[in-house]
């Protein structure tokens, strides 16, 4: 364990976060057992009171969540020194096996928590709590990960050996390894960057089809959720090259550094919150023929895909900018 | 969207007006909670700012150190094994090095003795730095004396006095000549302080330092890379101590903060009554209680780290510096080179605001469900 302040504050961080998200569940089960709004009896209030308190709990947690996410790759990246070989976050979390998959975890519950929020803003729209089962059901499969999640990081530190030697971004991505993380590497560059493209100009179709019809709600839930995935792989095969200068070098953390004008800051938030609220999308398809959320529900999706096409357009053009304007030329 | 916002906007404005109605109580939470991110604040900029002046210092440092230890023990290094060495593959220059400390028993300090590899002085006169300078009050031109290791007086005429700029390095730097050094220090002429190798690429620097343990058991190589290594580790390892040992005063706040958020007085609860009497909703009063919170933590955030900042930058640090630093009387004046790195904010953020975060929300809802027939009646 190296007793860093950046990881006593992630790993208290993450343990109030892991407690509080399984509190908010076991009550979230109460919830989900005995509500019945018709009923007067005093349970019936006590637990209307501590709905509030479960989504007070999770929307501050789940912000956390967010800036966890980042300060966690932003420390990965500046202890790097402490590793031999290890030259940014690459190496860092390769010093044991619970890095990469702590840091997977944080990606999974940073999307979990926002389409959470999400469920619990339109439930809140309804004045008959219309989702609050739904709602609660997918509290309890949400907790797990945010209890693993933390188990995971707290492993991941207590096991940071400074004498292991690990290997640097260069190493792991380079074409001698052979794994997931090379295939997204040695994709041919340009046919990548027009997948990417591709595959942001049929979620601009099938976002303006349900802005104009309100039809493909599914389809826009699912191709965000898959564009997310192309995304992260053209990111690694051609937008980090460009950036960088360098045909060779791909790696998905030194975007975030200053050298790089914190380029990659941007562009991963934009990313997700266009994942995130386009996947929301999706989520909210099944309860449009819920009588009370009938008005509220088509309105706050033809929101979400606004703001999900605004955010992808963002992200777009961020990556178009290193290609244009790079010395360097993958033609 | 716009009227969403605009409804915070106003129970922004609401919260702001009540919490300047309380005066003192708002005062006292945000004093308290600016003094606990000042501390964390310092002792992390202090932390990074070493880091990084051990950065800058060590930059020009040979890529390989050799020394000689004898039973575990440092030994001067006889001058033959830098032909030796040289000749290993990957070495493109070995060069003997001749330095050591002095210590002024006048002025209690110690001085860094170094032979220049080139410019040396002539024999008979010295280059001082600055804080020598000033501790000896000594002007170019002027005589300096020495006792040397045989108890015999050397008298040196001061050459120049180094520019103050360089900073850490540089204040108890004394530039001597070889001749000088030796009858001074009685190494004598076949031997050097230690060995300093330059290797151009940085892969070689295991397999070169492995050659050398081979071919010179008595050897100890020290490569650049280890030495950064460990002053991050060392830095960063008294940052955590520091972060932990204000873990303490961190709990105490909590217990404050918490403390305050659920000891609400008679006329607060009065007041939640009536405004949910006027139609406010618990998730208004949510809303309100969130801005509170936000507004607190903010200024006392900002406040803490600015202060924390102008403390370690401008007022150096005097509150840790002692600790932190070291304890040699020759570093009267250097000043930090500013810098604060996005993690270290990230870091007193959920150091902070989370642990403050958890320990209000409860008293806050608690609050914001309050019955408003309950308060009135």
């Amino acid at each position: 364990m190296i007793l860093h302040p950046a990881l006593l504050a992630l790993e208290i961080s993450a343990l109030l976060c892991a407690t509080m998200v399984v509190y908010a569940a076991c009550f979230g089960m109460g919830i989900v057992r005995y509500w019945n709004l018709a009923s007067g009896s005093e349970t019936q209030l006590v637990l209307e009171r501590q709905t509030y308190l479960v989504s007070t709990v999770l929307s501050y947690f789940l912000a956390f969540q967010l800036v966890s996410l980042f300060l966690f790759i932003r420390t990965a990246d500046s202890i790097c020194h402490l590793f031999v070989g290890a030259m940014c976050a690459v190496g860092t979390l390769t010093v044991n096996a619970f890095g990469y998959p702590t840091l997977a975890l944080k990606l999974v519950n940073f999307l979990l928590a926002g389409l959470w929020l999400i469920l619990n803003h339109a439930d809140s729209r309804g004045y008959d709590y219309p989702l609050i089962r739904v709602k609660y059901l997918l509290l309890a499969l949400v907790a797990p990960f945010f209890a693993l999640e933390a188990g995971l990081q707290t492993l991941f530190f207590l096991n940071l050996d400074p004498d292991i030697i690990t290997s640097c971004c260069g190493a792991l991505f380079s074409p001698a390894s052979r794994n997931l993380a090379t295939e997204v590497v040695n994709a041919p560059p340009l046919p990548m960057l027009g997948i990417l493209y591709g595959s942001g100009v049929l979620l601009l179709l099938a976002g303006g089809a349900f802005l104009r019809r309100g039809i493909g709600g599914y389809l826009f839930g699912g191709a965000n959720l898959v564009h997310l995935a192309v995304a992260l792989a053209a990111v690694v095969s051609v937008v980090s090259p460009y950036l960088y200068e360098l045909p060779s070098h791909h790696c998905p953390f030194c975007i975030l550094d200053p050298e790089y004008y914190f380029f990659g800051y941007p562009l991963y938030l934009s990313l997700l919150i266009a994942a995130v609220t386009g996947m929301g999308v999706g989520l909210l398809q099944p309860f449009r023929k819920v009588a009370s959320l009938a008005e509220t529900l088509p309105a706050l999706q033809r929101r979400l895909v606004r703001i999900s096409l605004g955010a992808q357009a963002v992200f777009l053009i961020l990556c178009t900018l290193p290609v244009l304007f790079s010395a360097l030329s993958l033609r | 969207m716009a009227r969403g916002l605009d409804r915070q906007r106003h129970i922004l404005d609401f919260t702001l007006a009540a919490l300047l109605r309380r005066k003192g109580k708002t005062g006292a939470l945000v004093a308290v909670y600016t003094l606990v991110v000042f501390l964390l604040a310092s002792a992390l900029f202090f932390g990074h700012a070493l880091r990084r002046e051990a950065e800058l210092v060590l930059k020009d440092a040979p890529e390989i150190t050799v020394q000689r230890s004898l039973t575990g023990r440092y030994a001067p290094i006889p001058k033959e094994y830098a032909g030796a060495i040289g000749e290993i593959r990957g070495v493109s220059s070995a060069r003997p090095r001749l330095w050591g400390y002095y210590y002024d028993a006048n002025s209690r300090a110690n001085y860094t003795l170094v032979v220049p590899a080139e410019n040396q002085p002539d024999p008979g006169t010295i280059v001082i730095g600055s804080g020598i300078a000033t501790l000896r009050d000594a002007n170019p031109g002027d005589q300096i004396g020495f006792t040397g290791y045989d108890g015999a007086a050397q008298s040196y005429r001061v050459a120049r006095v180094l520019p103050e700029g360089a900073g850490l390095v540089s204040a108890d730097l004394i530039l001597i000549s070889e001749r000088d050094y030796r009858a001074l220090s009685g190494i004598p002429d076949g031997e050097a302080t230690d060995l300093v190798l330059t290797v151009h690429n940085a892969k070689e620097f295991a397999t070169v330092a492995e050659k050398i343990r081979q071919r010179f058991p008595d050897t100890r190589p020290i490569v650049r890379d280890e030495i950064l290594r460990t002053y991050d580790a060392l830095f960063n390892w008294r940052g955590g101590v520091v972060a932990v040992l204000s873990g303490m005063a961190g709990l105490a706040f909590v217990i404050f903060a918490w403390d305050k958020a659920t000891g609400l007085s008679a006329e607060e609860r009065k007041e939640i009554g009536v405004l949910k009497a006027v139609g406010w909703e618990t998730s208004d009063i949510l809303a309100m209680k969130f801005w509170e919170g936000i507004a607190v933590s903010f200024t006392a955030f900002l406040l803490g780290v600015t202060l924390g900042y102008l403390h370690v930058f401008w007022g150096g640090s005097f509150l840790f510096a002692p600790v932190l630093k070291g304890w040699s009387t020759l570093y009267p004046n250097f000043r930090l080179i500013p810098a604060v790195d996005f993690g270290e904010l990230g870091a007193i953020l959920f150091l902070v605001v989370v642990p403050y975060s958890v320990s209000t929300i409860v008293p806050s809802w608690r609050a914001a469900t309050i019955d408003p027939d309950a308060v009135l009646r």
